[in-house]
């Protein structure tokens, strides 16, 4: 098949990009997008023109390194399916394709379609764990933990940490981000202990960098792993408790 | 040589040694651990919790690693999950059992001390990691589920759908953000470490690379652990991710750090055959789905039928056929070989004849369609995407792929490399998982070694320096290293030539698959020795790296690959070396009868650790010689 490009290029954070345009025939429909995109650079080298940066490691859709939007939408057009994982067949022959880098004011750009999301990490410090040094843990089955809410946690833990979420929202809301690690934690007996201190300090860290939430629901639309908004209903639920629960009556219930 | 080739095992009944070992060893007072600077490279499974570990401890601890976040080391992508000897289920599981299976499964090649300390500390792996909240699978009565895998007669394998990987890396990263909150662990991301300084003999520092500015940078520390994984991209196409490099293990090699068993290179049976030509990468999927999934080709060469058109009688179980007591759970090294015998008869499957089917419709029919898209609905549908086939209709086509090394940087009992002050963590090292690991058991040496084995060993090192200062990062050994790192960049800016560095990185992927993959054979190997240099020097003169700006993914990877250049010819090497088949190393001239490898148990009973012998130069072949005191040496069989 034969598609046109239209790509971001900046060749650093404090230059100015512009959208520059490839022609990329011969593509076969079997190439992951990412390979279409390894071959574009190949052409790219061989004619004495740097290679597009683009972000990519596992390219098995699990470690959240890959992420551009793709025609308009965050990790294109398949949807639960990141970058590295869509494929050319979901193009047709003719096609013009947009590539642009995640559009948020948190995520600065570094190069072409490569940003910053470190604000991520920040929120994860701020509370993103439960407190059990290493060594001090009891037997691992003192705790029964329900299927259901093991299997609820998981569902949040799937989070890949890509930023599709931030930029797919008008705002550059990272509440999808943040309600999935708080839930991961917040629903298992073992991270009851800093519960609401935990959602504070990350709701807060949050904001610090964010836009805020306004429900428009691209954030679940957009992520590769389907992460639900149901998460950020529980966490505005949890953050509200948060300011007015005594932390010492939290043992009864 | 720097320092020894003493593996430190502690003497004693070897149920007692670790015990023992740990109140025999030095100790550094929670007072004086802030007074030592600690270097870890790496942020996988062993980096992140070694650095989690060490901070709690009150080490003052420095993490690098060249992601853009710790969270995305490719420990994330582990899928199926994390063995320990809980004996859960009641089915005969201990610690004695793991220990056995693990030097068996390994073919004889491990150190016996180092894995019965990982069958022991196993159990407390599955503790910490509930603490910290990985979400482990459950039965419906709360208490953890486990499944069986690869290579063993019992259940003990634990696991988060099939994103094990994920959901212990994530755990283990949360732990070390804790800490960077803390203070007691400085992280830097995007830093790639690009030399280790060593000043008389001993590992000082590190030579870092920002991979956003391009500014080098100098740390100094009293160690330094390697976390930095495994090797298997040097054959370009492996399951791997596209950045795990063995820069960081070569680097440290060449100032002095012996490498052990480089040929030890693991094929995982289940990967998704190549499509085509410009395939970038293979996908694993899970070795867990041999629980359910059965594995077949048609018996007549010519079939043309779609599969769940061929009768019964026409299908060959193969693995079922000839190893009737582990059937499809024979280990990876037996069962991706088997693959390749069927694949070589031309009864391979699918539109290239490369694969060989993985059946999932005998399990839905006995246990439900429901339950197996349950168990596996993550690897369904990634296999789903990527072939653009619904294996719960049509069955999964599998064919090997490189997946492991088991060859790393020799470490002692103390993960302490022949260069003091250099310990090596994870799959970067050699030392557990012999010539072949069993699944699910990479998760679980990563973790040992991070939370609970460097801190004690660590500290026994530590004790003996307090009161000495670090090494100036205006010393001699750091200014000479940091010179070599700014020679390698102006050096790979200025060759100019006309071909891209991915280009020659699946030239060498291709000699190394051919001549040193799945089987080799001297004529190959010899035929691999003669074609790697040379394409090396076309590499130094042709390789073409574009772009002025700090930001250079073209850069960082003609690192990658020249270094792969010079480990991929060790590779050779240590095979050619080897006469004998054992675990993943197959040699052709050593099998037996009926087709298994055949070990040489008196010529071959040792590890191999080389010493670079410098640019040009031969490198050295050191033994340690290998005693098996408890397991008894005999054939593996999995009949």
């Amino acid at each position: 098949m034969h598609v046109t490009l239209h790509v971001w290029r900046q060749a650093g954070p404090d230059v100015t990009g512009s959208m520059e345009t490839y022609d990329a025939p011969d593509i076969s429909e079997e190439m992951s997008f990412l390979e279409m995109l390894d071959i574009v650079n190949e052409r790219l080298n061989a004619e004495g023109r740097e290679p597009i940066a683009f972000e990519h490691d596992c390219r098995e859709g699990i470690c959240g390194s890959c992420g551009m939007m793709i025609n308009g939408q965050a990790h294109g057009p398949q949807k639960g399916t990141a970058a590295c994982q869509l494929h050319m067949r979901k193009f047709a022959d003719g096609d013009e394709i947009f590539i642009e880098p995640w559009r948020a004011r948190a995520f600065p750009v570094l190069k072409d379609l490569i940003v910053d999301r470190a604000a991520f990490d920040r929120i994860v410090e701020a509370g993103g764990y439960i407190t059990a040094p290493t060594g001090a843990a009891p037997d691992a089955n003192l705790t029964p933990v329900p299927k259901e809410v093991a299997d609820a946690s998981m569902d949040a833990a799937a989070c890949i940490g890509c930023g599709a979420c931030v930029a797919a929202c008008p705002n550059s809301a990272a509440q999808l981000f943040t309600s999935a690690k708080l839930n991961h934690l917040n629903l298992l007996p073992q991270g009851q202990a800093e519960r609401y201190q935990r959602t504070q300090a990350m709701v807060d860290t949050m904001e610090t960098f964010f836009g805020s939430c306004t429900n428009h629901g691209e954030c679940q639309e957009a992520c590769p792993k389907e992460i639900s908004i149901d998460f950020i209903a529980y966490m505005n639920r949890d953050y509200v408790k948060a300011q007015l629960k005594n932390r010492k009556l939290l043992s009864q219930g | 040589m720097i320092g020894s080739l003493e593996s430190n095992v502690p003497p004693g009944p070897i149920e007692g040694k670790w015990t023992q070992h740990k109140f025999d060893m030095k100790l550094v007072a929670p007072n004086n651990r802030r007074k030592f600077e600690v270097i870890i490279v790496g942020s996988g499974l062993a980096g992140a919790s070694a650095a989690a570990t060490l901070g709690e401890q009150g080490y003052n601890v420095k993490v690098f690693t060249y992601h853009d976040s710790p969270r995305r080391a490719h420990s994330i992508a582990a899928q199926g999950g994390i063995n320990a000897a809980k004996n859960y289920k009641g089915d005969g599981d201990s610690v004695q059992r793991l220990f056995y299976d693990t030097v068996k499964g390994g073919d004889f090649r491990s150190r016996e001390a180092n894995v019965h300390r990982l069958a022991e500390v196993s159990v407390d792996i599955i503790d910490q990691m509930v603490a910290q909240g990985v979400p482990f699978a459950r039965e419906y009565g709360g208490l953890l589920d486990n499944r069986s895998f690869g290579g063993a007669q019992v259940s003990r394998t634990f696991y988060a759908r099939g994103q094990t990987g994920q959901q212990l890396l994530l755990g283990a990263y949360q732990q070390m953000m804790h800490q960077v909150h803390a203070g007691t662990v400085e992280l830097h991301t995007r830093s790639e470490m690009l030399d280790l300084v060593v000043k008389d003999g001993v590992a000082s520092g590190v030579i870092v690379r920002d991979l956003v500015t391009g500014h080098v940078s100098r740390h100094s520390a009293h160690a330094v652990l390697l976390c930095t994984g495994g090797y298997g991209n040097v054959f370009f196409l492996s399951t791997n991710a596209k950045y795990s490099n063995a820069s960081a293990s070569w680097r440290a090699h060449r100032r002095g750090a012996l490498f052990a068993n480089p040929c030890y290179t693991q094929i995982h049976p289940t990967c998704i055959p190549a499509s085509d030509e410009f395939q970038s990468k293979l996908t694993l999927m899970s070795e867990s789905l041999r629980n359910d999934g059965r594995i077949w080709v048609p018996k007549n060469p010519d079939e043309t039928r779609s599969p769940d058109q061929v009768p019964e009688d026409e299908r060959d179980y193969f693995l079922e056929r000839k190893y009737p007591s582990f059937g499809n759970l024979v280990p990876r090294d037996v069962a991706s070989r088997n693959a390749k015998t069927m694949v070589d008869q031309g009864k391979g499957v699918g539109p290239l004849k490369n694969g060989v089917y993985l059946d999932f419709a005998e399990a839905m029919s006995r246990v439900g369609a429901s339950t197996i898209y349950e168990r596996y609905s993550n690897l369904f549908d990634m296999y789903q995407r990527i072939t653009d086939e619904d294996p719960m209709k049509v069955p999964m086509r599998i064919y090997p792929a490189v997946h492991y090394t088991m060859g790393g940087l020799w470490v002692d009992y103390h993960l302490m490399s022949n260069v003091p002050g250099l310990f090596v963590l994870g799959e970067a090292n050699f030392s557990d998982h012999g010539a072949n690991r069993l699944g699910a058991s990479a998760l679980m040496q990563g973790l040992a070694d991070g939370y609970f084995v460097i801190s004690y060993t660590l500290a026994n090192y530590l004790a003996g320096l307090l009161g000495t200062p670090p090494v100036a990062v205006d010393d001699r050994a750091f200014e000479e290293a940091q010179q070599s790192v700014d020679d390698q960049v102006k050096r790979f800016l200025s060759i100019g030539g006309t071909r891209s560095v991915d280009h020659y990185h699946r030239e060498l992927g291709k000699i190394m698959w051919d001549h040193c993959g799945m089987a080799r054979d001297k004529t190959g190997l010899e035929k691999a020795l003669s074609e790697i240099p040379a394409l090396r020097d076309e590499f130094w003169k042709d390789v073409r790296v574009l772009g002025d700006g700090p930001m250079n993914q073209s850069l960082e990877r003609a690192g990658r690959v020249a270094d792969f250049f010079e480990l991929g010819e060790l590779m050779v090497r240590d095979a050619l070396a080897r006469e004998e088949s054992c675990g993943g190393h197959f040699r052709e001239e050593s099998q037996t009868e009926d087709g298994e490898a055949l070990r040489d148990d008196d010529l071959f009973s040792h590890v191999a650790a080389w010493e670079w012998g410098g640019d040009g130069g031969e490198p050295t072949r050191h033994v340690e010689p290998l005693a098996f005191e408890n397991v008894h040496l005999t054939q593996r069989s999995y009949k």
